[in-house]
Protein backbone atom coordinates (compact mmCIF):
# COMPACT_ATOMS: atom_id res chain seq x y z
CA UNK A 1 0.00 0.00 0.00
CA UNK A 2 1.29 3.71 -0.90
CA UNK A 3 1.03 6.74 0.97
CA UNK A 4 -1.43 7.97 -1.89
CA UNK A 5 -3.85 5.11 -0.94
CA UNK A 6 -3.69 6.00 2.78
CA UNK A 7 -5.26 9.40 3.27
CA UNK A 8 -5.60 8.62 7.06
CA UNK A 9 -1.79 9.52 6.80
CA UNK A 10 -2.23 12.80 6.06
CA UNK A 11 -5.08 13.64 8.19
CA UNK A 12 -2.84 11.84 11.32
CA UNK A 13 0.38 13.77 10.18
CA UNK A 14 -1.80 16.68 11.56
CA UNK A 15 -1.93 16.11 15.05
CA UNK A 16 2.10 15.06 14.84
CA UNK A 17 4.39 17.63 15.99
CA UNK A 18 7.54 18.60 13.46
CA UNK A 19 10.87 17.45 15.04
CA UNK A 20 8.43 14.84 17.56
CA UNK A 21 9.98 11.19 18.19
CA UNK A 22 7.14 8.84 16.96
CA UNK A 23 6.36 4.86 17.56
CA UNK A 24 4.09 3.48 15.08
CA UNK A 25 2.91 0.12 16.44
CA UNK A 26 2.11 -2.74 13.11
CA UNK A 27 3.81 0.11 10.84
CA UNK A 28 3.73 -1.79 8.10
CA UNK A 29 5.89 -1.15 4.89
CA UNK A 30 7.17 1.93 6.72
CA UNK A 31 4.78 4.41 4.23
CA UNK A 32 3.52 7.03 7.30
CA UNK A 33 6.64 6.92 9.42
CA UNK A 34 8.87 7.88 6.29
CA UNK A 35 6.37 10.37 5.27
CA UNK A 36 6.24 11.94 8.77
CA UNK A 37 10.69 11.59 8.74
CA UNK A 38 10.21 13.77 5.28
CA UNK A 39 7.69 16.31 6.29
CA UNK A 40 8.37 16.36 9.76
CA UNK A 41 11.38 15.64 10.07
CA UNK A 42 10.65 13.32 12.84
CA UNK A 43 12.11 10.16 14.23
CA UNK A 44 11.52 7.23 15.95
CA UNK A 45 10.98 3.62 15.07
CA UNK A 46 8.47 1.27 13.78
CA UNK A 47 7.22 -2.18 15.11
CA UNK A 48 5.99 -4.84 12.48
CA UNK A 49 6.02 -8.60 12.86
CA UNK A 50 6.29 -9.47 8.70
CA UNK A 51 9.62 -9.89 7.60
CA UNK A 52 8.34 -8.64 3.90
CA UNK A 53 7.23 -4.95 5.66
CA UNK A 54 10.89 -5.38 7.51
CA UNK A 55 12.83 -5.28 4.84
CA UNK A 56 10.86 -2.64 2.95
CA UNK A 57 11.30 -0.22 5.68
CA UNK A 58 14.94 -0.90 6.04
CA UNK A 59 14.94 -0.49 2.25
CA UNK A 60 13.69 2.96 2.60
CA UNK A 61 15.70 3.97 5.64
CA UNK A 62 12.84 3.39 8.35
CA UNK A 63 13.93 2.32 11.44
CA UNK A 64 11.84 -0.60 12.07
CA UNK A 65 12.15 -3.21 15.07
CA UNK A 66 11.05 -6.96 14.63
CA UNK A 67 8.53 -7.48 17.51
CA UNK A 68 5.63 -8.83 18.22
CA UNK A 69 2.99 -6.44 19.73
CA UNK A 70 0.96 -9.31 21.64
CA UNK A 71 4.06 -10.22 23.28
CA UNK A 72 3.87 -7.08 25.02
CA UNK A 73 6.26 -3.63 25.00
CA UNK A 74 7.84 -3.76 27.72
CA UNK A 75 11.19 -3.16 26.30
CA UNK A 76 10.11 0.66 26.13
CA UNK A 77 10.48 3.29 29.05
CA UNK A 78 7.57 5.42 29.88
CA UNK A 79 7.03 8.54 28.45
CA UNK A 80 9.97 7.98 26.07
CA UNK A 81 8.18 8.68 22.70
CA UNK A 82 6.04 12.41 22.22
CA UNK A 83 3.30 9.74 20.26
CA UNK A 84 2.59 6.35 19.91
CA UNK A 85 0.49 5.89 16.68
CA UNK A 86 -1.56 2.06 15.66
CA UNK A 87 -3.37 2.41 12.81
CA UNK A 88 -5.88 -0.14 11.80
CA UNK A 89 -4.42 -3.05 13.88
CA UNK A 90 -6.00 -1.82 17.09
CA UNK A 91 -9.18 -4.75 16.21
CA UNK A 92 -6.10 -7.54 15.36
CA UNK A 93 -4.89 -7.32 19.02
CA UNK A 94 -5.01 -9.97 21.56
CA UNK A 95 -6.14 -6.74 24.53
CA UNK A 96 -6.78 -3.96 22.98
CA UNK A 97 -6.99 -2.19 26.41
CA UNK A 98 -3.70 -3.34 27.27
CA UNK A 99 -2.32 -1.57 24.29
CA UNK A 100 -4.24 1.36 24.42
CA UNK A 101 -2.50 1.61 28.09
CA UNK A 102 0.71 1.27 27.26
CA UNK A 103 0.89 3.60 24.44
CA UNK A 104 0.13 6.18 26.64
CA UNK A 105 3.03 4.88 29.04
CA UNK A 106 5.09 5.02 26.54
CA UNK A 107 3.69 8.09 24.58
CA UNK A 108 3.01 11.49 26.12
CA UNK A 109 0.14 11.00 23.35
CA UNK A 110 -1.41 8.34 21.09
CA UNK A 111 -2.89 7.97 17.77
CA UNK A 112 -5.15 5.18 16.63
CA UNK A 113 -7.36 4.44 14.19
CA UNK A 114 -9.84 1.64 13.67
CA UNK A 115 -12.78 0.43 11.98
CA UNK A 116 -16.23 1.00 13.27
CA UNK A 117 -18.61 -1.92 13.92
CA UNK A 118 -21.21 0.09 15.01
CA UNK A 119 -21.57 1.41 11.20
CA UNK A 120 -25.37 1.35 10.20
CA UNK A 121 -24.36 -1.27 7.49
CA UNK A 122 -22.82 -3.40 9.54
CA UNK A 123 -25.76 -3.31 11.80
CA UNK A 124 -28.24 -4.01 9.12
CA UNK A 125 -26.25 -6.90 7.65
CA UNK A 126 -25.99 -8.57 11.28
CA UNK A 127 -29.48 -7.46 11.94
CA UNK A 128 -31.20 -8.14 8.88
CA UNK A 129 -29.08 -11.11 7.44
CA UNK A 130 -28.56 -12.73 10.23
CA UNK A 131 -24.29 -13.36 9.51
CA UNK A 132 -21.17 -11.82 10.50
CA UNK A 133 -21.02 -8.36 8.26
CA UNK A 134 -18.13 -8.17 5.70
CA UNK A 135 -17.76 -5.07 3.76
CA UNK A 136 -15.23 -2.83 2.52
CA UNK A 137 -13.53 -1.58 5.70
CA UNK A 138 -14.27 -4.91 7.23
CA UNK A 139 -13.43 -7.40 4.44
CA UNK A 140 -13.16 -10.93 5.35
CA UNK A 141 -15.16 -13.96 6.24
CA UNK A 142 -15.45 -14.73 10.32
CA UNK A 143 -13.27 -17.43 10.10
CA UNK A 144 -10.29 -15.74 8.28
CA UNK A 145 -10.14 -12.59 10.05
CA UNK A 146 -7.80 -11.28 11.21
CA UNK A 147 -10.06 -9.07 13.33
CA UNK A 148 -10.49 -10.67 16.82
CA UNK A 149 -12.40 -7.85 18.45
CA UNK A 150 -14.63 -6.07 17.17
CA UNK A 151 -15.92 -2.83 18.51
CA UNK A 152 -17.78 0.69 18.04
CA UNK A 153 -16.50 4.22 18.01
CA UNK A 154 -18.79 3.80 21.64
CA UNK A 155 -17.45 1.67 23.04
CA UNK A 156 -13.95 3.00 22.53
CA UNK A 157 -14.78 6.28 24.11
CA UNK A 158 -16.49 4.34 27.03
CA UNK A 159 -13.13 2.54 27.68
CA UNK A 160 -11.19 5.85 26.78
CA UNK A 161 -13.85 7.77 29.90
CA UNK A 162 -13.16 4.25 32.20
CA UNK A 163 -9.66 5.01 32.04
CA UNK A 164 -9.15 8.29 32.37
CA UNK A 165 -8.15 8.68 28.67
CA UNK A 166 -8.82 12.33 27.65
CA UNK A 167 -9.51 12.41 23.74
CA UNK A 168 -8.17 15.38 22.60
CA UNK A 169 -9.38 15.20 18.60
CA UNK A 170 -11.55 13.12 17.12
CA UNK A 171 -11.91 12.46 13.08
CA UNK A 172 -14.69 10.02 11.72
CA UNK A 173 -14.63 9.51 8.15
CA UNK A 174 -15.70 6.58 5.01
CA UNK A 175 -13.40 4.22 3.71
CA UNK A 176 -12.05 6.13 1.34
CA UNK A 177 -11.07 8.43 4.19
CA UNK A 178 -13.44 11.23 3.27
CA UNK A 179 -15.60 13.12 5.70
CA UNK A 180 -19.53 14.62 5.43
CA UNK A 181 -22.40 15.82 7.38
CA UNK A 182 -24.03 12.71 8.17
CA UNK A 183 -20.69 11.26 9.69
CA UNK A 184 -20.54 14.83 11.76
CA UNK A 185 -24.41 14.05 12.91
CA UNK A 186 -23.99 11.03 13.72
CA UNK A 187 -20.90 9.08 13.75
CA UNK A 188 -21.15 5.98 15.20
CA UNK A 189 -24.21 4.99 12.80
CA UNK A 190 -22.49 7.15 9.51
CA UNK A 191 -18.80 6.63 10.48
CA UNK A 192 -16.53 3.67 8.81
CA UNK A 193 -13.20 4.49 10.04
CA UNK A 194 -12.28 6.66 12.84
CA UNK A 195 -9.21 8.58 14.10
CA UNK A 196 -8.43 9.38 17.28
CA UNK A 197 -6.04 11.74 19.53
CA UNK A 198 -5.72 10.72 22.46
CA UNK A 199 -4.02 11.54 26.11
CA UNK A 200 -3.83 10.87 29.56
CA UNK B 1 43.97 -17.56 -17.78
CA UNK B 2 40.92 -19.11 -18.34
CA UNK B 3 38.05 -17.76 -15.77
CA UNK B 4 36.06 -20.10 -14.54
CA UNK B 5 34.73 -18.59 -12.12
CA UNK B 6 31.05 -17.86 -11.14
CA UNK B 7 29.38 -14.44 -12.87
CA UNK B 8 28.73 -13.07 -9.50
CA UNK B 9 31.88 -14.10 -7.74
CA UNK B 10 34.83 -11.20 -7.34
CA UNK B 11 36.95 -13.68 -9.21
CA UNK B 12 40.96 -13.73 -8.53
CA UNK B 13 42.46 -11.64 -5.10
CA UNK B 14 45.85 -11.24 -3.81
CA UNK B 15 46.14 -10.34 -0.49
CA UNK B 16 48.13 -7.13 0.71
CA UNK B 17 49.96 -6.21 3.17
CA UNK B 18 50.48 -2.93 5.41
CA UNK B 19 53.10 -2.91 7.65
CA UNK B 20 52.76 -0.27 10.55
CA UNK B 21 56.01 1.39 12.75
CA UNK B 22 54.03 3.05 15.19
CA UNK B 23 53.15 1.49 18.67
CA UNK B 24 50.18 0.14 19.47
CA UNK B 25 49.35 0.39 22.63
CA UNK B 26 46.74 -2.53 23.89
CA UNK B 27 44.28 -3.20 26.60
CA UNK B 28 46.11 -5.55 28.52
CA UNK B 29 48.69 -2.64 29.16
CA UNK B 30 51.00 -4.52 26.67
CA UNK B 31 51.94 -2.57 23.37
CA UNK B 32 53.13 -3.81 19.68
CA UNK B 33 56.06 -2.13 18.51
CA UNK B 34 55.21 -2.88 15.05
CA UNK B 35 53.15 -5.12 13.11
CA UNK B 36 51.89 -6.00 10.04
CA UNK B 37 48.23 -6.65 8.44
CA UNK B 38 46.95 -8.84 6.35
CA UNK B 39 44.18 -7.77 4.16
CA UNK B 40 42.12 -7.72 0.49
CA UNK B 41 39.89 -5.39 -0.94
CA UNK B 42 37.44 -5.97 -3.53
CA UNK B 43 35.68 -3.17 -5.70
CA UNK B 44 36.66 -0.15 -6.46
CA UNK B 45 36.74 3.38 -3.94
CA UNK B 46 34.91 6.08 -5.49
CA UNK B 47 36.19 9.70 -5.91
CA UNK B 48 34.63 11.08 -2.72
CA UNK B 49 35.72 8.10 -0.93
CA UNK B 50 32.20 7.26 0.27
CA UNK B 51 31.37 4.23 -0.74
CA UNK B 52 34.32 1.73 1.74
CA UNK B 53 32.43 -1.00 3.71
CA UNK B 54 34.72 -2.82 6.14
CA UNK B 55 34.22 -6.15 6.79
CA UNK B 56 35.11 -7.69 10.32
CA UNK B 57 35.80 -11.44 11.11
CA UNK B 58 34.57 -13.98 13.20
CA UNK B 59 36.74 -16.17 15.71
CA UNK B 60 38.38 -18.12 12.79
CA UNK B 61 37.92 -16.14 9.81
CA UNK B 62 40.53 -14.16 7.79
CA UNK B 63 41.36 -11.45 5.30
CA UNK B 64 40.27 -13.80 2.81
CA UNK B 65 36.03 -13.18 2.50
CA UNK B 66 35.54 -13.70 -1.30
CA UNK B 67 36.94 -14.70 -4.23
CA UNK B 68 39.65 -16.72 -5.00
CA UNK B 69 43.59 -17.08 -4.30
CA UNK B 70 44.25 -19.32 -7.14
CA UNK B 71 42.61 -20.90 -10.52
CA UNK B 72 42.79 -24.43 -8.18
CA UNK B 73 41.50 -22.85 -5.41
CA UNK B 74 38.14 -25.05 -4.24
CA UNK B 75 36.19 -23.18 -2.00
CA UNK B 76 35.56 -19.01 -2.19
CA UNK B 77 36.40 -16.90 0.88
CA UNK B 78 34.29 -16.90 3.81
CA UNK B 79 31.74 -14.46 3.54
CA UNK B 80 31.50 -15.15 -0.67
CA UNK B 81 27.68 -15.76 -0.08
CA UNK B 82 27.30 -12.04 0.82
CA UNK B 83 30.46 -10.43 -1.40
CA UNK B 84 30.45 -9.82 -4.81
CA UNK B 85 28.69 -8.27 -7.89
CA UNK B 86 25.35 -8.17 -7.97
CA UNK B 87 25.30 -10.05 -4.27
CA UNK B 88 24.30 -8.35 -0.88
CA UNK B 89 27.44 -6.73 -0.66
CA UNK B 90 27.60 -5.23 -3.59
CA UNK B 91 31.48 -4.92 -5.30
CA UNK B 92 29.99 -2.99 -8.25
CA UNK B 93 28.57 -0.54 -5.99
CA UNK B 94 30.68 -0.82 -2.84
CA UNK B 95 34.85 -1.02 -1.85
CA UNK B 96 35.17 -3.78 0.32
CA UNK B 97 38.09 -4.06 2.92
CA UNK B 98 38.24 -7.39 5.03
CA UNK B 99 41.39 -7.89 7.18
CA UNK B 100 43.04 -10.68 9.30
CA UNK B 101 42.88 -9.08 12.97
CA UNK B 102 46.09 -8.79 14.76
CA UNK B 103 46.72 -12.25 16.49
CA UNK B 104 45.48 -14.23 13.84
CA UNK B 105 47.82 -16.89 11.89
CA UNK B 106 46.76 -15.67 8.25
CA UNK B 107 49.30 -13.07 8.20
CA UNK B 108 48.64 -10.34 9.99
CA UNK B 109 51.38 -10.46 13.32
CA UNK B 110 50.57 -12.84 15.70
CA UNK B 111 51.56 -15.84 17.90
CA UNK B 112 53.10 -17.77 14.67
CA UNK B 113 55.30 -14.25 13.81
CA UNK B 114 59.03 -13.22 14.78
CA UNK B 115 59.18 -10.99 18.02
CA UNK B 116 61.46 -8.29 17.03
CA UNK B 117 62.73 -8.36 20.74
CA UNK B 118 63.80 -11.52 21.00
CA UNK B 119 64.60 -12.95 17.40
CA UNK B 120 62.09 -16.14 18.21
CA UNK B 121 58.47 -16.55 17.75
CA UNK B 122 56.34 -15.31 20.02
CA UNK B 123 53.85 -17.96 20.63
CA UNK B 124 52.36 -18.05 23.95
CA UNK B 125 53.96 -14.20 24.66
CA UNK B 126 52.08 -12.96 22.04
CA UNK B 127 49.67 -10.42 23.70
CA UNK B 128 46.19 -11.20 24.07
CA UNK B 129 44.23 -8.39 21.67
CA UNK B 130 40.73 -6.74 23.03
CA UNK B 131 38.33 -5.79 20.66
CA UNK B 132 39.36 -2.57 20.42
CA UNK B 133 42.64 -3.23 20.10
CA UNK B 134 41.60 -4.82 16.73
CA UNK B 135 39.39 -1.84 15.77
CA UNK B 136 42.21 0.15 16.32
CA UNK B 137 44.72 -1.48 14.05
CA UNK B 138 41.58 -1.36 11.72
CA UNK B 139 41.35 2.35 12.16
CA UNK B 140 44.77 2.74 11.15
CA UNK B 141 44.84 0.77 8.14
CA UNK B 142 41.37 3.05 7.50
CA UNK B 143 43.52 6.20 7.58
CA UNK B 144 46.55 4.01 5.62
CA UNK B 145 43.78 3.57 2.78
CA UNK B 146 42.59 7.21 2.79
CA UNK B 147 39.24 6.41 4.27
CA UNK B 148 37.95 8.69 6.86
CA UNK B 149 34.62 6.99 7.15
CA UNK B 150 33.17 3.61 6.07
CA UNK B 151 29.76 4.08 4.65
CA UNK B 152 29.32 1.16 7.30
CA UNK B 153 31.01 -1.57 9.09
CA UNK B 154 29.81 -5.20 8.94
CA UNK B 155 30.50 -8.32 10.82
CA UNK B 156 28.73 -11.89 12.02
CA UNK B 157 29.53 -12.83 15.86
CA UNK B 158 32.87 -11.83 17.21
CA UNK B 159 32.62 -9.68 14.42
CA UNK B 160 29.50 -7.58 15.03
CA UNK B 161 31.43 -7.44 18.27
CA UNK B 162 34.06 -5.19 16.26
CA UNK B 163 31.64 -3.66 14.42
CA UNK B 164 29.76 -2.31 17.83
CA UNK B 165 32.63 -1.03 18.78
CA UNK B 166 33.57 0.81 16.10
CA UNK B 167 30.73 2.79 16.37
CA UNK B 168 31.48 3.77 20.55
CA UNK B 169 35.15 4.29 19.83
CA UNK B 170 35.23 6.01 16.12
CA UNK B 171 31.62 7.63 16.57
CA UNK B 172 32.00 9.71 13.59
CA UNK B 173 33.98 7.36 11.38
CA UNK B 174 31.53 4.67 10.42
CA UNK B 175 27.58 5.71 9.19
CA UNK B 176 26.36 2.60 9.38
CA UNK B 177 27.00 -0.66 11.62
CA UNK B 178 25.79 -4.15 10.83
CA UNK B 179 25.93 -6.39 14.21
CA UNK B 180 24.86 -9.61 12.79
CA UNK B 181 24.19 -13.46 15.13
CA UNK B 182 26.29 -11.22 18.07
CA UNK B 183 26.13 -10.25 21.46
CA UNK B 184 27.11 -7.81 23.78
CA UNK B 185 28.86 -9.69 25.82
CA UNK B 186 29.17 -13.21 26.76
CA UNK B 187 27.31 -15.25 28.74
CA UNK B 188 28.31 -17.56 31.16
CA UNK B 189 27.39 -20.75 29.03
CA UNK B 190 29.53 -18.96 26.75
CA UNK B 191 32.22 -18.55 28.60
CA UNK B 192 31.89 -22.05 29.52
CA UNK B 193 32.70 -23.54 25.44
CA UNK B 194 35.28 -21.65 25.13
CA UNK B 195 37.14 -22.87 28.08
CA UNK B 196 36.59 -26.22 27.57
CA UNK B 197 37.98 -25.67 23.87
CA UNK B 198 40.92 -24.06 25.44
CA UNK B 199 41.17 -26.61 28.05
CA UNK B 200 41.10 -29.44 25.09
CA UNK B 201 44.32 -27.70 23.51
CA UNK B 202 46.08 -26.41 26.66
CA UNK B 203 46.23 -30.19 27.86
CA UNK B 204 46.92 -32.22 24.70
CA UNK B 205 50.69 -33.61 25.50
CA UNK B 206 51.82 -31.16 22.13
CA UNK B 207 50.97 -28.22 23.41
CA UNK B 208 54.48 -27.36 25.73
CA UNK B 209 52.83 -24.61 27.39
CA UNK B 210 52.44 -22.74 23.82
CA UNK B 211 56.00 -23.68 22.65
CA UNK B 212 55.26 -25.80 20.51
CA UNK B 213 56.64 -24.32 17.53
CA UNK B 214 60.19 -25.01 18.97
CA UNK B 215 59.20 -28.48 19.68
CA UNK B 216 58.22 -28.63 16.04
CA UNK B 217 55.02 -30.24 16.55
CA UNK B 218 51.57 -28.60 17.02
CA UNK B 219 48.64 -29.90 19.57
CA UNK B 220 46.55 -30.92 16.56
CA UNK B 221 44.45 -33.13 18.70
CA UNK B 222 43.26 -30.67 21.23
CA UNK B 223 42.80 -28.07 18.52
CA UNK B 224 40.84 -30.80 16.80
CA UNK B 225 38.34 -31.47 20.07
CA UNK B 226 38.17 -27.17 20.17
CA UNK B 227 36.94 -26.83 16.51
CA UNK B 228 34.37 -30.24 17.05
CA UNK B 229 32.97 -28.97 19.71
CA UNK B 230 32.70 -25.50 18.52
CA UNK B 231 31.01 -26.59 15.51
CA UNK B 232 28.27 -28.67 17.46
CA UNK B 233 27.62 -24.93 19.18
CA UNK B 234 27.18 -23.12 15.46
CA UNK B 235 24.74 -25.49 13.99
CA UNK B 236 21.50 -26.02 15.51
CA UNK B 237 20.37 -29.17 16.86
CA UNK B 238 17.10 -29.26 13.97
CA UNK B 239 20.18 -28.42 11.00
CA UNK B 240 22.28 -31.11 12.43
CA UNK B 241 18.99 -33.47 12.80
CA UNK B 242 17.78 -32.33 8.57
CA UNK B 243 22.01 -32.65 7.47
CA UNK B 244 22.80 -36.01 9.42
CA UNK B 245 19.79 -37.63 10.89
CA UNK B 246 21.34 -41.00 12.39
CA UNK B 247 22.29 -41.90 8.98
CA UNK B 248 25.13 -44.50 9.63
CA UNK B 249 28.81 -44.48 7.74
CA UNK B 250 29.00 -47.35 6.39
CA UNK B 251 25.19 -48.89 7.31
CA UNK B 252 25.70 -51.22 10.46
CA UNK B 253 26.61 -50.92 13.99
CA UNK B 254 29.91 -51.70 14.76
CA UNK B 255 29.92 -52.13 18.24
CA UNK B 256 32.83 -50.48 18.68
CA UNK B 257 34.70 -46.88 18.98
CA UNK B 258 35.59 -46.47 15.33
CA UNK B 259 33.43 -44.08 13.47
CA UNK B 260 29.68 -45.44 13.10
CA UNK B 261 27.12 -42.13 12.46
CA UNK B 262 27.84 -39.78 9.86
CA UNK B 263 27.97 -37.13 12.35
CA UNK B 264 31.15 -38.69 13.81
CA UNK B 265 32.27 -38.85 10.47
CA UNK B 266 31.79 -34.86 9.49
CA UNK B 267 32.98 -33.94 12.96
CA UNK B 268 36.21 -35.65 12.84
CA UNK B 269 36.65 -34.27 9.38
CA UNK B 270 36.44 -30.60 10.30
CA UNK B 271 38.22 -31.06 13.10
CA UNK B 272 41.15 -32.32 11.40
CA UNK B 273 40.71 -29.95 8.40
CA UNK B 274 40.98 -27.56 10.64
CA UNK B 275 43.83 -28.41 12.97
CA UNK B 276 45.75 -28.41 9.74
CA UNK B 277 44.95 -25.22 8.73
CA UNK B 278 44.67 -22.93 12.00
CA UNK B 279 47.05 -21.97 15.33
CA UNK B 280 46.57 -22.98 18.81
CA UNK B 281 47.88 -20.02 20.23
CA UNK B 282 45.37 -17.51 17.69
CA UNK B 283 42.64 -19.75 18.42
CA UNK B 284 43.47 -19.45 22.34
CA UNK B 285 43.49 -15.80 21.73
CA UNK B 286 40.69 -15.23 19.86
CA UNK B 287 37.89 -16.96 22.39
CA UNK B 288 39.84 -14.86 25.11
CA UNK B 289 38.90 -11.76 23.48
CA UNK B 290 35.12 -12.92 23.13
CA UNK B 291 35.51 -13.77 26.79
CA UNK B 292 36.70 -10.41 27.71
CA UNK B 293 34.01 -8.32 25.29
CA UNK B 294 31.82 -6.35 27.42
CA UNK B 295 31.46 -2.47 26.24
CA UNK B 296 28.95 -1.56 29.07
CA UNK B 297 31.69 -2.91 31.35
CA UNK B 298 33.39 1.15 31.18
CA UNK B 299 29.61 2.44 32.18
CA UNK B 300 28.80 0.66 34.72
CA UNK B 301 27.58 -2.30 32.98
CA UNK B 302 24.88 0.39 30.95
CA UNK B 303 24.78 -0.41 27.39
CA UNK B 304 22.43 1.93 26.86
CA UNK B 305 25.24 4.92 27.77
CA UNK B 306 27.97 3.13 26.33
CA UNK B 307 26.04 3.00 23.14
CA UNK B 308 24.94 6.43 23.37
CA UNK B 309 28.10 7.64 22.02
CA UNK B 310 27.15 6.13 18.34
CA UNK B 311 26.27 8.20 16.02
CA UNK B 312 25.73 5.92 12.55
CA UNK B 313 22.57 3.63 11.70
CA UNK B 314 22.78 0.42 13.41
CA UNK B 315 21.06 -3.10 11.59
CA UNK B 316 21.41 -5.64 14.35
CA UNK B 317 19.91 -9.14 13.05
CA UNK B 318 19.79 -12.68 14.63
CA UNK B 319 18.82 -16.33 13.09
CA UNK B 320 15.90 -18.10 14.50
CA UNK B 321 17.66 -21.36 15.43
CA UNK B 322 21.02 -19.73 16.54
CA UNK B 323 21.60 -21.18 20.04
CA UNK B 324 25.05 -19.68 20.99
CA UNK B 325 23.74 -15.92 20.49
CA UNK B 326 20.74 -16.32 20.86
CA UNK B 327 17.82 -13.85 18.82
CA UNK B 328 17.36 -12.45 22.88
CA UNK B 329 21.02 -11.36 23.02
CA UNK B 330 20.32 -9.42 20.00
CA UNK B 331 17.65 -8.21 21.38
CA UNK B 332 19.95 -6.77 24.53
CA UNK B 333 21.41 -4.53 21.65
CA UNK B 334 18.52 -3.43 20.08
CA UNK B 335 16.73 -2.41 23.62
CA UNK B 336 20.05 -0.46 24.52
CA UNK B 337 20.02 1.57 21.10
CA UNK B 338 16.82 2.39 21.78
CA UNK B 339 17.22 3.60 25.31
CA UNK B 340 19.79 5.49 23.74
CA UNK B 341 17.07 6.81 21.53
CA UNK B 342 19.77 5.54 18.34
CA UNK B 343 18.61 4.42 15.22
CA UNK B 344 18.22 1.12 14.72
CA UNK B 345 16.67 -1.92 12.76
CA UNK B 346 16.18 -4.95 13.98
CA UNK B 347 14.67 -8.08 12.33
CA UNK B 348 15.60 -11.79 13.50
CA UNK B 349 15.38 -13.90 10.79
CA UNK B 350 13.93 -17.63 9.99
CA UNK B 351 16.90 -20.05 9.23
CA UNK B 352 17.76 -23.59 10.01
CA UNK B 353 21.34 -23.22 10.09
CA UNK B 354 21.92 -21.82 13.66
CA UNK B 355 24.99 -19.33 14.30
CA UNK B 356 26.79 -20.40 11.35
CA UNK B 357 23.16 -18.68 9.27
CA UNK B 358 25.14 -15.76 8.86
CA UNK B 359 27.70 -17.45 6.00
CA UNK B 360 24.24 -18.64 3.99
CA UNK B 361 22.75 -16.65 1.39
CA UNK B 362 19.07 -16.95 3.04
CA UNK B 363 16.95 -14.73 0.91
CA UNK B 364 15.64 -12.51 3.19
CA UNK B 365 18.90 -11.51 4.69
CA UNK B 366 20.50 -11.03 1.68
CA UNK B 367 17.82 -8.26 0.82
CA UNK B 368 18.11 -6.63 4.31
CA UNK B 369 22.01 -6.02 4.01
CA UNK B 370 21.38 -4.64 0.70
CA UNK B 371 18.40 -3.04 1.54
CA UNK B 372 20.69 -1.27 4.78
CA UNK B 373 23.73 -0.31 2.62
CA UNK B 374 20.91 1.30 -0.06
CA UNK B 375 19.44 3.09 2.35
CA UNK B 376 22.61 4.31 3.73
CA UNK B 377 24.31 5.62 0.50
CA UNK B 378 20.55 7.15 -0.27
CA UNK B 379 21.61 9.30 2.98
CA UNK B 380 23.08 12.33 2.89
CA UNK B 381 26.98 12.23 1.68
CA UNK B 382 29.56 12.32 4.43
CA UNK B 383 30.31 14.90 6.82
CA UNK B 384 32.84 17.17 4.73
CA UNK B 385 32.62 15.50 1.45
CA UNK B 386 32.44 17.39 -1.39
CA UNK B 387 28.35 17.23 -2.33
Amino acid sequence: MTVLDRPDFDLIQRWIKPDSRVLDLGCGDGSLLAMLRDNKNVSGYGLEIDTDNILECVARGVDVIHQDLDAGLDNFDDQSFDTVIMTQSLQQTTAPDRIVEEMLRIGRQAVVTFPNFGHWTTRAYLGFRGRMPVSESLPYAWYETPNIHFFTFRDFEVLCRERGIHIRNRTVVDSNYQSNWKMRLMPNLHGEIALYHIER
Amino acid sequence: MPTEFPADSVGLVTPQVAEFDEPLPLRSGRSLSSYQLVYETYGTLNADRSNAILICHALSGHHHAAGYHSNDDRKPGWWDACIGPGKAIDTNRYFIVSLNNLGGCHGSTGPTSTDPETGRRYGPDFPIMAVRDWVKSQARLADRLGIDQWLAVIGGSLGGMQAMRWSIDYPDRLRGCAVIASAPKLSAQNIAFNEVARQAITSDPDFHDGHYYQHETSPRRGLMLARMLGHITYLSESGMREKFGRELRQGKLHFSYDVDFEVESYLRYQGENFSDNFDANTYLLMTKALDYYDPAGDHDGDLARCLAQSQCRFLITAFSSDWRFTPARSEEIVQALVRAQRPVSYLEIEADQGHDSFLFPIPEYVRLLSGFLASLENESAPQGAPA
